[in-house]
């Protein structure tokens, strides 16, 4: 049995890329995407604590995470369409609108 | 043992495909990392035992949303981008830093939390398609419900704001003719 930690400790390694991923990069495709990863390292967590206390309402967790995921997905990605066609970018530095 | 050599080699292939959405140049090897990373993790599910997340997992994420992201992504023809520089170059190193200091604060309370349970072996018939079903449908009803009203709303946003810029275009060819 490999321990609880060991997950754990990759989940944080992942979330920790995820971030770093939003703040470094400036295509907002891939910021998005960065924002997946970080909700799949959070599930890992979910998964690997479901087994360490034997209760599978930690799995049923994670089954919600990924339908929200979906939704956000589809509607995000109709707002970057949008936005595309306005702004001809999806360089996140080209959306600065809203800057006083 | 053998859990333990496939933990270990499926850990370093999500780290290494995440390290790569980091660095990648081009939205779609980012995409395609994305997916490696969510099939690495599919098996550690399946290593926890979760054969069923590890099922929805693959046909949903590395499956459905992936594809929906490739879609935008080639449609957009937002391959590859101006990276270097910008406004806030000085925010690299920063977010270095920033990361190396989540990982750390993360880890130590994650390790402090996560060491202190004893792991049980799983019963017999833990996180069966079955036993995930009863609980879905007679504790988490509500959610469930709630959930199949959100996907509904979130398609008819997406549908919307399409449609709304459909209409301005139309009216701006108008304009212009």
């Amino acid at each position: 049995m490999v321990p609880t930690s060991f997950y754990i400790f990759l989940a944080a390694l992942l979330f920790t890329i995820g971030a770093v991923a939003v703040l470094v990069r400036r295509n907002t495709l891939i910021i998005y995407m960065a924002v997946e990863l970080m909700l799949n390292s959070a599930n890992l967590a979910f998964v690997a604590f479901a087994r360490q206390f034997g209760d599978i309402s930690g799995q049923l967790f994670v089954f919600f995470v990924i339908t929200i995921a979906a939704a956000e997905v589809a509607v995000g990605l109709a707002l970057i369409v949008t936005i595309f066609h306005t702004k001809h970018s999806v360089d996140i530095d080209a959306m600065h609108e809203l800057k006083g | 043992m053998s859990l333990m050599v496939l933990f270990v080699l499926m850990g370093a292939l999500a780290l290494a495909a995440a390290l790569g959405l980091l660095f990648a140049r081009n939205a779609v090897y980012a995409a395609l990392f994305l997916v490696l990373n969510m099939l690495a993790l599919a098996v550690l599910y399946l290593t926890l035992g979760a054969p069923f997340l590890a099922m929805v997992q693959i046909t949903v994420y590395a499956g459905a949303v992936m594809v929906l992201f490739l879609f935008v992504v080639m449609l957009l023809g937002a391959e590859t981008l101006r990276e270097e520089g910008g406004p806030i170059a000085w925010q690299r190193p920063l977010a270095a830093i920033l990361g190396g200091v989540l990982v750390g604060t993360l880890s130590y309370i994650l390790f402090v939390e996560a060491t202190t349970g004893k792991i049980l072996p799983p019963p017999e018939d833990y996180a069966t398609p079955y036993a995930l079903s009863v609980k879905l449908f007679q504790d988490y009803l509500l959610p469930f419900e709630v959930a199949s009203v959100l996907l509904l709303v979130a398609m008819l946003g997406a549908l919307v704001l399409v449609q709304i810029e459909r209409k301005r275009r139309r009216n701006d060819d108008q304009t212009s003719d």
